[in-house]
């Protein structure tokens, strides 16, 4: 199944949730869509379930226009967060569902469904669970149930809602691997939806990343992480450090930084943004340096340091181990990033006043 | 286990006393006075023709009353629940009226509007239909005074129900009538059950409303219970106890019926 979606836009009052939305995805893909809670991705997947209409735009799949055609003839799969298993069914009837409501010139005989239960309980490793209630199975058999059901009846997409955002770390990552099997056997065209970048990266072909209701970026996980399209993706992706810099000949320059593990980077001189991971930043004894340490914390294997200097309050993850003579709060520090991304314009939390060139005196 | 709060054994021990000096205490002081009676004279009591007609009046008038609740709740708690209007909340806080209103002014005000000078008795009589001293008149009561139970028994079912059933159930090629059949009637029906059961049982007891605009002629409308009063006042114990004890052995029974419909439609529930 190929699906295109053109200029789609949502508006519920004043609140615009999408706002122009361009996407393809090809047959047997698996997608992620990924962004914060109210990025738009899931009314986005429940447009296409047909859960919900857009307010313009259109969706086609395989040429067809999906928007004219209802929710109950669509045939897609949806995986809810919460599953929405029928309550009152045992879980082979939960899975059978969508065979059993067939209109009847359609439907397959009793023994059919009851075969192709068994073939979907055996598949997704829950053989045993045939006749228990929804309310007796764990997340992750509940999981699988919602998966099988929707698989049942044989979806042209396989939607999935914040697939294991109910779910605790270890089954998590289990699953993750489990669902990435099961697509990868079906062939079945696959959208999910996550906050989670993690989640996305590890599972997805391709990534969409989504920021208040328009699309970010697309790519693969490599590339979104390495090259974020927008001081959002940036964001969004970690780099919670945003350093107010000139650039000259394409380097970065503020005081305080080295910037000399940097590329050099092909944007016009003038006020731009560092975006750094708080992992990239390594420090270096500097007296010279605005940057004073305020305070050191300990995770276990990493120390995280804050900063400050410049106006700004700034966070450094190093290694634990540092030698014979190991950075003190009082010290002052150069920021020696061996990555980071950088945005003409200033920075969004930093306001942007001219960047003191001397040396600050701290307090 | 050690408990949070402290003072089980002296709660546990007030709300027993309570509930067996105000409720099961004269339940057995009416089994009592019943079993004095005896066999035969209960049996005489029971045959003959006026507490027949009294009873088989209420349990036909009770019966009408609860398939009218019984339908008309359930729309009542559906429309409460799923839709927005002006005015929901005034229309939600109505629905405790019957509960809250004396039955003697509900009696009143419904004899009142069914007679042939009320609005609605002028509308009817006319067409020959009269409701005033007559079964409708009885059932009509019973219903007005019983209709909160089935409401508020399937609201909050109701209102717990996720629309994510409906669209899941959408998104698996469903039609709304196959989702309602399906779907959803199946987890409302034991609190259903509930509601009707209550409503049933309350229109069988229901005495106020039903005096006024029944005209209690003998062997015509007169109620069970009413039969119990006159009996009483007559200084006939027994008759009236044997009367009452028919009513409390139906509401036991009652009790039961529902309680084994609701096991059974909530076996899915996960056991502890």
């Amino acid at each position: 199944m190929a699906m295109q979606v053109t200029s789609m836009m949502k508006r519920f009052g004043e609140t615009e949730v999408l706002r122009g939305i361009d996407l393809n995805v090809r047959d047997g893909e698996l997608v992620a869509l990924l962004g914060p809670s109210g990025s738009g991705k899931t009314t986005l997947l429940k447009i296409i379930a047909g859960l919900d209409w857009p307010d313009a735009g259109s969706l086609s799949v395989d040429g067809e226009d999906w928007l004219r055609v209802r929710a109950q003839d669509r045939r897609t799969g949806f995986v809810f967060q919460h599953y929405a298993l029928f309550p009152h069914m045992k879980v082979r009837d939960n899975i059978a569902f969508g065979l059993n409501v067939m209109p009847k010139d359609r439907r397959p005989p009793a023994d059919r469904i009851a075969a192709k239960v068994d073939e979907l309980l055996q598949f997704l490793q829950i053989a045993h669970l045939g006749g228990r209630y929804p309310a007796e199975l764990s997340g992750g058999q509940r999981q699988r149930v919602a998966l099988g059901r929707a698989l049942a009846i044989g979806p042209k997409v396989l939607l999935l809602d914040e697939p294991f955002g109910a779910l605790d770390a270890a089954i998590r990552r289990d699953l993750r691997r489990w669902l990435r099997d099961v697509h990868d056997k079906t062939g079945t065209t696959t959208i999910f939806v996550t906050h989670d970048q993690e989640e996305a990266f590890e599972l997805a072909d391709r990534v969409v990343v989504m920021g208040a209701g328009r699309i970010e970026q697309v790519g693969t996980a490599d590339e979104i992480f390495d090259h974020p399209a927008s001081p959002f993706v940036a964001r969004f992706l970690g780099a919670t450090v945003e350093l107010p810099v000139i650039l000259r000949a394409g380097r970065a320059e503020a005081p305080g930084l080295d910037a000399s593990l940097l590329e050099r980077r092909a944007l016009p001189d003038g006020f731009a943004t560092l975006f750094l991971r708080p992992a990239e930043i390594d420090l270096e004894r500097d007296d010279a340096s605005p940057f004073r340490i305020r305070q050191i914390t300990s995770t276990g294997a990493l120390r995280r340091v804050m900063l400050d200097g410049t106006g700004i309050v700034l966070e450094a993850e190093l290694p634990r181990q540092r030698g014979a003579d190991p950075l003190k709060v009082g010290d002052h520090v150069r920021l020696r990033p061996d990555a980071g991304r950088i945005f003409p314009g200033a920075a969004r939390k930093a306001p942007p006043a001219p960047i003191p060139l001397k040396k600050e005196t701290h307090r | 286990m050690k408990r949070v709060l402290p003072g089980f054994g002296l709660s546990m021990g007030v709300t027993l006393t309570y509930l067996g000096v105000i409720v099961l205490l004269p339940l057995v002081a009416l089994v009592l006075r019943g079993a004095e009676i005896g066999p035969e004279r209960f049996w005489a009591i029971l045959t003959a023709p006026r507490t027949l007609a009294a009873l088989q009046l209420t349990l036909v008038a009770g019966a009408m009353a609860t398939v009218v609740n019984a339908a008309y709740g359930l729309l009542m708690a559906w429309v409460l629940v799923r839709y927005d209007f002006p005015g929901k909340r005034v229309l939600d806080a109505l629905m405790d009226i019957p509960f809250a209103l004396p039955t003697a002014v509900a009696g009143l005000a419904l004899s009142a509007l069914f007679s042939a000078n009320g609005w609605f008795g002028a509308l009817l009589e006319p067409m020959g239909i009269q409701v005033v001293f007559t079964i409708w008149g009885v059932a009509i009561a019973m219903s007005f005074t019983s209709i909160p139970f089935v409401v508020r028994t399937v609201q909050p079912v109701l209102e717990d129900l996720d629309t994510q059933y409906e669209q899941a159930a959408i998104t698996l090629g469903a039609h709304p009538f196959t989702i309602f059949r399906k779907v959803i009637w199946p987890v409302i029906l034991p609190s259903f059950l509930v509601g009707i059961t209550l409503s049933f049982a309350r229109s069988l007891g229901e005495f106020g409303a039903v005096v006024f605009i029944a005209g209690n002629l003998p062997m015509k409308t007169e109620i069970a219970s009413l039969l119990a009063v006159i009996r009483l006042e007559e200084y006939d114990y027994n008759g009236a106890a044997a009367i009452a004890m028919v009513l409390l052995v139906i509401a036991l029974l009652l009790l039961v019926v529902s309680n084994l419909l609701q096991a059974r439609a909530l076996r899915y529930k996960a056991k502890p």
